[in-house]
């Protein structure tokens, strides 16, 4: 097995330097909820826009990579009873839980051990690590439509990999920078990482694979354009630091209700459903939810002026139960993503105290930010490759996990459908054999990566001026309002940008080269999301889509998956029915008696 | 394959993600290493810290700073848009 990995393992990825909460873990011990209720939950939530096959085997099996983690040196539980007592924490088996503390299917973890403890145990396996090495084409055997392999290069000495594989998965993140770029801060443009752009759906397209929901993208709404602060750095009551107080300027407390507008009094019932409520969604993708799954939440903006609160507001974490103070600030901020280093240690060492400060909001909401309509995103659960229930495209042998799929979601998700589709590969790999690599595939390959060394600097075009004519060219022709016109003529000027600017794109060394093929990977990105949304003939809400042209929202006929490829540069589109993955444990049964059985087996072998 | 010569040169931006304490820097490079956007390059004279090549690149995951033995020898600092502001409590 090898892993080729553009970044530095040790660290890459936007969960590289850590993530603090687990969600839907439904199976750990304590859990009050069953896979099927959370899945399905999150199917409804997105009105049915949703990937139901990932999102199940996330509340399936997720806990059961948790415990993976931990197995290879990662940190789940508080084993030094820094918490002991606390409401959150499970005094048997020492889970810490975030959000509904009633049913528990949220895991507070100490994310920032797991991404070296996962490389050391791939070393310990023999898994052959390739970082540095940016992967850029597949390798497709046109005669069977099968993969047969992957094309790369090491982004320090240009050496050009051809790699023959059995299966191949796709894990490359979603796409980025198609609509926002900073071309002076560029590393600040979107939330992930510089690397992760969407080069894995750009290959893919080019093989000739699947996607769906792709004409969906939220206006901008976190960490965008170096505008936003520092994620998880300003004042909030979201995700990482929910449910902190928050005052307005006065020092005045903002009201917290529940799902029915009831005031709640204490700290606590922040973290319980409401009377007559199951349970409640809390986390990444869940934005503004549906009655049926609100949880406890400040009072909206509108009704907070009305009542005469003041801007700017701020988290007071002072006001909160040392337990709860502490688990926010010095935990879930120390542990998430981005935070360890760049908010608690730089904060700290700037003298905030939790106790004795509290931290400004900026806008009205968690995003930090305001945007524009037309400065877009794909966040939230956007739109990314078809599959079916074993994580395969729809080329046999390639399979596909995390942020590439359609409607992915968080860290826990990229982990619980890594592992699974993983799984199916191997078992695929097991009875292929290898395919044959066409000679032809691999020097037009490396044609097309090497040229940009070729042309001078002095007469030629650099990479960020690529991007960001992409991305005003997105703003215009792709932005809040769509028309077929408007669609129409964004494809024209991307293809003159092929045509025109791409045989002028210079780089003068490896890295430059890696940065001018992940614009080439952007523009073939815009170029999907424009053709996806030609293809959708109406509007949609759930799915952020305007049409001025088809300004009807969901009609019937549509409340559909567009599937969109393209073949021989002919654009193609199938309708699926958007409950295609069937009942989810029965049709997961059928396919996973196998995993089943391990597990059963493994029972008693490992602490739950 | 046509032969190429490879030319680097510091991309500058209107930020200093990163400061090192030349004091405190053995020049082990693990920064470099780790770093997954790629923005430092390895000096070359044994002890001395890489070159921020690409600043305007650092993505401000802090995982430099993470897996550096040294504590102090990088520091992390936001641009100066992006500091939050923090004030005293109010009771």
């Amino acid at each position: 097995m090898t892993l080729v990995e553009k970044g530095a393992a040790e660290r890459s990825g936007s969960a590289g330097t850590g993530f603090d909460h687990w969600e839907s873990a439904c199976t750990n011990p304590c859990s009050g909820v069953t896979p099927e209720e959370i899945a399905e939950a999150y199917v409804n939530e997105q009105d049915w826009y949703s990937n139901g096959i990932a999102h199940y085997i996330e509340c399936r099996e997720g806990y059961d990579r948790l415990l993976d983690l931990e197995a290879f040196g990662g940190k789940i539980r508080d084993t030094e009873d820094e918490f002991l007592g606390a409401e959150f924490r499970d005094e048997q088996s020492k889970l810490m839980f975030a959000y509904d503390y009633k049913n528990k299917f949220t895991i507070r973890v100490w994310g920032s051990t797991f991404k070296p403890a996962l490389v050391k145990e791939l070393k310990r396996l023999g898994v052959r690590i390739l970082n540095r090495t940016e992967a850029t084409g597949l390798l497709v055997s046109k005669k069977e439509k099968r993969g047969v392999g992957a094309m790369g290069m090491n982004v320090h000495t240009g050496k050009f990999y051809i790699f023959r594989a059995k299966a191949t998965v796709l894990a490359m993140s979603r796409p980025a920078r198609v609509w926002l770029f900073d071309s002076d801060l560029t590393g600040l443009c979107e939330f992930r990482p510089m690397q992760s752009i969407g080069s894995g759906h750009a290959m893919g397209w080019r093989a000739g694979m699947e996607f769906t929901m792709m004409e969906k993208s939220v206006r901008a709404e976190f960490s965008a354009a170096g505008r936003s602060f520092p994620p998880y750095g300003a004042g909030n009551n979201h995700n990482t630091w929910y449910a902190a107080t928050m005052v307005d300027a006065r020092g005045v407390e903002i009201p917290y209700v529940n799902r029915d507008g009831e005031e709640l009094k204490t700290v606590s019932e922040r973290y319980y459903p409401a009377p007559g409520q199951k349970f409640f969604l809390k986390g990444g993708v869940i934005d503004n939810p549906k009655y049926e799954y609100r949880g406890p939440e400040t009072l909206d903006f509108e009704e907070l002026v009305k009542r005469g609160y003041q801007l700017p507001f701020y988290a007071d974490l002072s006001r909160m139960p040392e337990a709860e103070r502490r688990v926010i600030w010095g935990m879930m901020v120390g542990e998430e993503a981005k935070t360890k280093i760049p908010i608690y240690q730089n904060y700290t060492e700037r003298g905030f105290d939790p106790e004795k400060h509290m931290l400004q909001s900026y806008g009205t909401g968690w995003q930090s930010a305001n945007f524009l309509e037309q400065e877009r995103q794909f966040f939230g659960a956007p739109g990314g490759i078809m599959h079916d229930w074993d994580l395969k495209t729809n080329i046999d042998g390639i399979y596909a996990a995390g942020d590439q799929l359609y409607a992915s979601d968080c860290a826990g998700f990229a982990c619980a459908t890594g592992y699974y589709a993983g799984r199916k590969a191997s078992d695929y790999a097991k009875t292929a054999e290898p395919g044959e690599i066409s000679r032809e595939d691999v020097e037009a390959e490396k044609e097309r990566l090497y040229a940009p060394l070729f042309v001078e600097k002095e007469e030629g075009i650099g990479w960020k001026e690529l991007n960001k004519a992409i991305s005003k060219a997105m703003q215009n022709y792709c932005g809040g309002v769509k028309c077929e016109a408007l669609l129409k003529e964004g494809l024209d000027l991307l293809k003159s940008f092929e045509e025109d600017i791409v045989p002028k794109l210079t780089a003068s060394n490896p890295h430059e080269l890696m940065r001018t093929h992940e614009v080439l990977d952007i523009l073939t990105v815009a170029e999907i999301v424009l053709h996806a949304s030609l293809a959708r003939k109406s509007s949609s809400e759930p799915l952020f889509f305007r049409r001025s042209d088809f300004p009807e929202m969901d009609p019937p006929k549509d409340r559909k998956h567009i599937v969109i490829h393209q073949e021989d540069g002919v654009v193609m589109t199938r309708d699926v029915p958007l409950d295609f993955f069937g009942e989810l444990k029965t049709e997961y049964e059928k396919r996973n008696q196998d995993y089943i059985h391990e597990l059963e087996n493994m029972k008693g072998g490992r602490q739950p | 394959m046509r032969k190429v010569e490879f030319t680097v040169e510091p991309v500058p931006c209107s930020t200093m993600p990163l400061k090192y304490d030349d004091s405190l820097c053995i020049g082990c490079n693990r920064c470099a290493s780790v770093c997954q956007c790629d923005i430092l390059l390895p000096f070359g004279k044994r002890g001395e810290h890489p070159i921020v090549m690409y600043p305007g690149e650092c993505y401000y995951c802090g995982a430099c700073v993470m897996v550096c033995p040294n504590p102090g020898a990088i520091t992390l600092q936001h641009p100066l848009m992006n500091r939050a502001k923090f004030v005293p409590v109010k009771k």
